[in-house]
């Protein structure tokens, strides 16, 4: 069972990360608003550290010029070289979402093993380079776990930037 | 808020009799007393006794090696692009242009009085109905308005945009404010209720520095410059969100090159994908609003000498709908279109010569 303790609960405070390696992988494990969620410590776009980019109270959205709102249920972290944006649910680029995606990992809290892994992230992106990846991460209301059974989809080298 | 797709092409089963669109020649208005049966008594007797010259600034020095091509002199005293049957005889008859669109750069953005300035713009387009447009059915125009007075600029786009002549409205490239800034507003309101297309030509008469970086010293790094100006107004109208506002709008780019298209586009997607989060209601990729609403006339070519770099550049635009075919007449310019009509595909070439003009301006 690939599943793996990367933290105690409590240990990650609320808009706080840990960063841990798994496998030889580093993997960024947030806390947003009581949910958990695993995300591949490298951007898909040169490799970056992702996970030590900012994390965002939400993603910043419009419906006209001029116009601000927040979307506090799509929590966002952007990457530490270049700031691209990316959701930490699904691993997307909000800049290109059909083609720019981060793997991310389901993460459960140990007796919830529904926990908060999201559906899809193991679609295919037309450009397999441009992914990584997420974990999915469960607690026993003592231990974080992250199950890394599903391999990250990103192989090769990184895409120079375009 | 959605954008839409571009305009549907013309009917494919249903050949255009339209071959040839040249989308850019110039009508130039010859003196201010040309204006005086479009004036009121007022402003007739006003520029008599005061010695008014009305907009004497002037993008085009009137002798400029770039400013005539031999063979356009009128006679008189009247500068090039002044004369319809110069234009008939040197463009529409000897290169079989069946629709040609007149840009009329005479620079009421110069004119610091608010009245003259409406007055002129007003005098000006009424000139060009009557001497240009009323005389040839195969000329269309911009309309050309007092751009330093919003609200004005959008009446006398109200007053005049009913003329089927009028497929468009004449900006000028350098402006107090960049053309997407909401002090804007009224005109890209106008624009879009009148059905026309923004026309953003070479040149323009703020006062402001005439390049982004300052005061030039020569005329030369003006004319060169011309194009950075361009793109920052590119720019402005896709962050500030024209195209959001006004999904049906269309920008015609005028004689400000188009081979640069390519690269600004690569540095305007990668800083979008940076910095999105400063303008949220840019929703797309820059380069997408690119091809979707803004089209370039292809003079002056500035093409490197190798075919396969000049295909290249044309390849990175992205799309075939994006170039117009334009003489810049009476202006002159060393690289004859002939050089990329010949180079290109024939659809690409089709495309070019009318296709994409037909579609912007809704030629039949």
């Amino acid at each position: 069972m690939p599943r793996h303790v990367v933290a105690r609960e409590g240990e990650i405070p609320d808009g706080g990360r840990k960063i841990v390696e798994v496998d030889g992988r580093s993997i960024g494990i947030f806390r947003v608003a009581g949910d958990y969620y695993a995300l591949l410590n490298r951007c898909p776009h040169q490799a970056a550290p992702l996970c030590e980019g900012r994390l965002w109270s939400g993603m910043t959205v419009s419906d006209r010029p001029g116009a601000y709102a927040n979307r506090a249920d799509v929590p966002i972290v952007s990457c530490i070289w270049h700031g691209w944006e990316f959701d930490l649910r699904t691993g997307q680029s909000l800049c290109e979402p059909q083609r720019l995606r981060v793997r991310t990992y389901d993460v459960f809290l140990e007796g919830e093993m529904d926990g908060q892994s999201e559906a899809g992230h193991e679609a295919v992106a037309p450009e397999q380079s441009l992914v990584a990846t997420t974990f999915p991460v469960e607690s026993d209301g003592q231990w974080i776990v992250i199950d890394v059974d599903r391999r990250p989809a990103i192989s090769g080298t990184p895409r120079r930037d375009r | 808020m959605i954008e839409t797709a571009s305009r549907p092409p013309s009917d494919a089963s249903a050949p255009s009799t339209i071959k040839l669109v040249d989308a850019d020649v110039h009508a130039v208005v010859p003196s201010t007393e040309a204006l005086f049966p479009y004036l009121s008594g007022h402003w007739r007797e006003h520029v008599q006794a005061t010695m008014f010259k009305g907009p004497v600034e002037n993008s085009y020095p009137r002798f400029a090696p770039t400013t005539w091509r031999p063979g356009t002199e009128t006679s008189g005293s009247a500068p090039a692009g002044s004369d319809l049957g110069a234009l008939q005889r040197d463009v529409l008859d000897a290169d079989g242009v069946d629709v040609a669109i007149l840009c009329c750069t005479y620079q009421i953005d110069s004119l610091h009085n608010p009245d003259a300035a409406v007055a002129f713009s007003q005098a000006t387009n009424d000139w060009l109905v009557a001497e240009w447009l009323d005389r040839d059915p195969r000329l269309r125009a911009g309309i050309v308005v007092p751009i330093q007075l919003p609200e004005l600029a959008a009446r006398e786009i109200d007053r005049v945009g009913g003329h089927p002549g009028f497929v468009q409205v004449a900006l000028p490239a350098r402006t107090t404010f960049p053309l997407g800034n909401r002090i804007h507003a009224p005109i890209w309101e106008a624009i879009a209720r009148n059905h026309l297309v923004g026309a953003i030509h070479f040149g323009g008469a703020p006062g402001t520095p005439p390049t982004p970086s300052g005061w030039s010293s020569y005329y030369f790094e003006e004319y060169v410059g011309m194009a950075h100006v361009v793109q920052s107004q590119v720019v402005s109208l896709i962050t500030e969100g024209v195209f959001d506002l006004h999904p049906d709008v269309r920008v015609a780019v005028l004689e400000s090159g188009f081979t640069w298209i390519g690269p600004f586009l690569w540095r305007f997607d990668k800083e979008w994908r940076n910095l999105r989060r400063l303008v949220p209601w840019v929703r797309r990729a820059p380069s997408e609003y690119v091809r979707d609403h803004l089209r370039f006339t292809i003079q002056p070519l500035d093409a490197p000498a190798s075919d396969a770099h000049f295909l290249e550049a044309i390849d990175q635009i992205g799309s075939d709908n994006v170039l117009m075919y334009a003489s810049d007449y009476p202006h002159r310019h060393v690289s004859s279109p002939a050089r990329l009509l010949d180079l290109v595909t024939p659809g690409l070439a089709e495309r070019i010569r009318s296709g994409n003009a037909r579609d912007l301006y809704g030629l039949h």
